[in-house]
């Protein structure tokens, strides 16, 4: 088994800009018929004021990845997390999640990271105001009464941009707007100031007009906390728009990570390369009738996984002996820029 | 507002209406109306794929299902073929159903699980040609099956043996099968992944090229939108504000509506910079929509007089429709500022 490392090589403690390091994250699921593999030796490293973009399709891991760092999957043994989850907390204190005693993983949650999901009616409770749903994290966390955490909760309303913010705190969810609900959302998240931000689709259920205003609202609003972001999407627009560094998941590994400019300009990984090629582009619409480069079949089947490199069998540039031997490793193929696939260099050089 | 098109249209709507019955605003009062598809006209010629975008309680799925007749309109007529369908009844609509069929947003809703491919394919066989014979039957789902690119061995599995896109394969199938004139389509990609969401897309387009389509696609994905159709309709609040060929629409929108939904829309690329537009607030109401343009209480350009009277689809450009009182903008394009 192939051993990635993120470009940090630091071995248990975190660079003084980072927030999080994740070395070697393994998710497993028990199933009825095995362990279903659903992650695999994730490492990465994020700082101070960054956001990090998880790409990938339904199936790849992205998902699961985000909960698994916040142990919000299933408990043993119907999931085994391996690996190493390095947060700095707000106390500028560093703790690896995956061993916390759940009792100190519960301070953990919403206090140092939290979490935003895609759809904001299932995540608010529909029976309660959204102002007490708001004051439950600050009450819990900061151990404010109930007075000065709905003052508190106004507050948060208030810079997440929805308007007549105390009127507001008594509404239910249902009285809200899709897009006001994922506002409240962000604000539930980011009561506690936490230094984690992680964003799981959360723009993928609004409509685009909305989708930018709750995109302009995460760049303003971590521009100012400098929390540090992971946004999970599918969307390659919205990766291109906010993310600083992406990494792109296939079959539950990473299969590419760099900068945004390189990703997007000089993609190395075949998958990354049909994922880009794939996607209809507005600035480009209506010039041609060319097909669009569809990337053919779909994802393996994770309990029976094709042998070697996961991506081969839909591969424009699958060698027989090389590509189906055995899964390829990491590989750095600049010092910000890793890839998975043996053909890289070719691929670099241009000559295939 | 007529003669949206010069040459004989496959389907003519005009003036399309289809309320809805909203909540009682106090005991003892009647109901509000919930004005989903106000006054509507539109056309599509043979061959042509013509979209409906707009966002979520625009009124574009509205408009498709009512165009099936579905529903049946408040208001409006719906020609076909040159027929009027607005009023038939449920018999006489029948000749006209096998002609215009319809591929759902979710493949995994969208088929009965308990049925077999062939069972769910065949299925528009069994009501419009019942007396077709069994190895008839099998035959041309075969054939259906192999227009989508699926095999004629796929026939005796059950939808969950497919993936995402192969099922959307299987309900284009089953929308094939009686070789209809017309396909309406509403969100047909939108449940699926990137790199699948192209297969259907390229599969929707040599199918309109293989077999002489003309298909009605509903999305609010303008970047698909602007690959698969020949013309564009933008719907806002049950009102087209828009009608133009894709090319113009990307690089000369009219409306201040479409300028801003194109603004929004991310561009995959990092080192495109635009000024982007953010509409403040969310679409109103359409309990009791703005009077007049319905779009003023979010629009940048908006002056007094666009309280006054709803404004008129009408003709600025050869086939450029908009329905907006200022002429004097300088809209921003999509395509020059890539």
């Amino acid at each position: 088994m192939e051993r990635d490392r993120a470009p940090s090589t630091a071995p248990a403690a975190l660079a003084e800009d980072e927030v999080l390091a994740v070395r070697d994250l393994s998710i497993g699921f028990r199933t009825g018929i095995g362990e279903l593999p659903a992650v695999r030796d994730v490492s990465f490293t994020l700082r101070r004021g960054e956001t990090l973009a998880l790409v990938g399709e339904s199936g790849s891991g992205k998902s699961v990845t985000s909960l698994g760092i916040l142990r919000l999957t299933p408990r043993a043994p119907f999931c085994r997390i391996t690996g190493q989850v390095l947060l700095r907390g707000q106390d500028g204190r560093v703790r690896d999640l995956v061993t916390l005693p759940e009792a100190e993983m519960r301070d953990v949650r919403g206090r140092d990271a939290a979490m935003v999901f895609q759809e904001p009616m299932t995540s608010l409770n529909p029976v309660h105001r959204i102002g007490d749903q708001i004051a439950e994290a600050v009450r819990f966390h900061e151990g404010l009464g109930r007075r000065a955490a709905l003052d508190k909760a106004a507050g948060l309303l208030e810079l997440v941009g929805i308007p007549d913010p105390r009127r507001r705190l008594s509404s239910y969810p249902h009285e809200l707007s899709g897009g006001m609900r994922q506002r409240v959302m962000i604000a539930i998240a980011l009561s506690c100031e936490p230094q984690l931000l992680i964003a799981d689709e959360p723009t993928t259920a609004l409509d685009v007009t909305i989708q930018a205003q709750i995109l302009d609202l995460l760049r303003r609003l971590q521009e100012r906390t400098r929390m540090a972001v992971i946004f999970i999407t599918h969307n390659l627009g919205v990766v291109a728009e906010i993310a600083d560094r992406v990494m792109v998941m296939y079959a539950g590994r990473v299969v590419e990570q760099a900068p945004v400019r390189p990703l997007f300009g000089a993609p190395l990984m075949p998958y990354t390369r049909g994922l880009l090629r794939s996607v209809p582009r507005l600035d480009l619409a209506g010039l041609g009738r060319e097909r669009l480069a569809a990337i053919p079949g779909s994802v393996p089947d994770p309990l029976a996984p094709p042998p070697g490199c996961s991506f081969a069998p839909r591969c424009g540039h699958f060698e027989p002996g090389r590509c189906d031997a055995a899964m390829p490793p990491l590989e750095h193929a600049a010092p910000e820029h890793l890839v998975r696939c043996v053909r890289w260099p070719e691929l670099a050089a241009g000559t295939i | 507002m007529d003669g949206l098109a010069a040459d004989p249209a496959l389907l003519e709507v005009r003036d399309l209406r289809k309320w809805f019955a909203g909540p009682r605003p106090g005991p003892f009062r009647p109901r509000a109306r919930v004005r989903a598809v106000d006054g509507v006209s539109f056309d599509i010629r043979r061959g042509e794929v013509l979209s409906l975008v707009g966002e979520s309680g625009s009124g574009k799925s509205t408009v498709g299902r009512t165009v099936l007749r579905l529903m049946r309109p408040d208001g409006g007529s719906i020609r076909f073929g040159g027929a009027d369908i607005t009023a038939l009844g449920r018999d006489a609509l029948r000749p006209f159903r096998r002609r215009m069929q319809l591929v759902f947003q979710d493949p995994y809703a969208s088929l009965n699980p308990k049925m077999t491919v062939e069972e769910i394919v065949g299925a528009p066989l069994d009501i419009h040609e019942p007396a077709t014979p069994a190895a008839e039957r099998r035959r041309r789902v075969e054939e259906a099956l192999s227009l989508v690119g699926l095999l004629p061995s796929h026939a005796a599995r059950y939808p969950h043996e497919f993936s995402g896109g192969q099922r959307q394969r299987l309900g284009i199938a089953r929308a094939l099968i009686l070789r209809p004139e017309l396909l309406i389509a509403d969100e047909p990609v939108s449940a699926l992944d990137v790199s699948v969401q192209a297969q259907v897309v390229n599969l929707m387009l040599e199918l309109k090229e293989r077999l002489g389509l003309t298909i009605l696609f509903i999305s609010h994905d303008l970047a698909v939108v602007g690959y698969i159709s020949d013309r564009i309709a933008v719907m806002y609040l049950g009102r087209l504000v828009e009608v133009a060929p894709t090319r113009a629409l990307f690089a000369t929108p009219r409306h201040p509506y479409t300028e801003a939904l194109l603004s929004a829309v991310p561009i995959p690329d990092p080192t495109v910079k635009r000024e982007r537009i953010v509409l403040a607030g969310d679409v109103p109401s359409p309990l009791d929509p703005p009077s007049g343009c319905r779009f003023r209480t979010r629009c940048r350009y908006a002056l007094p007089a666009c309280a006054a009277e709803p404004p008129a689809l009408r003709e600025v450009a050869p086939g450029h429709f908009k329905a907006c009182i200022r002429d004097d903008l300088a809209l921003a394009s999509a395509i020059g500022a890539a």
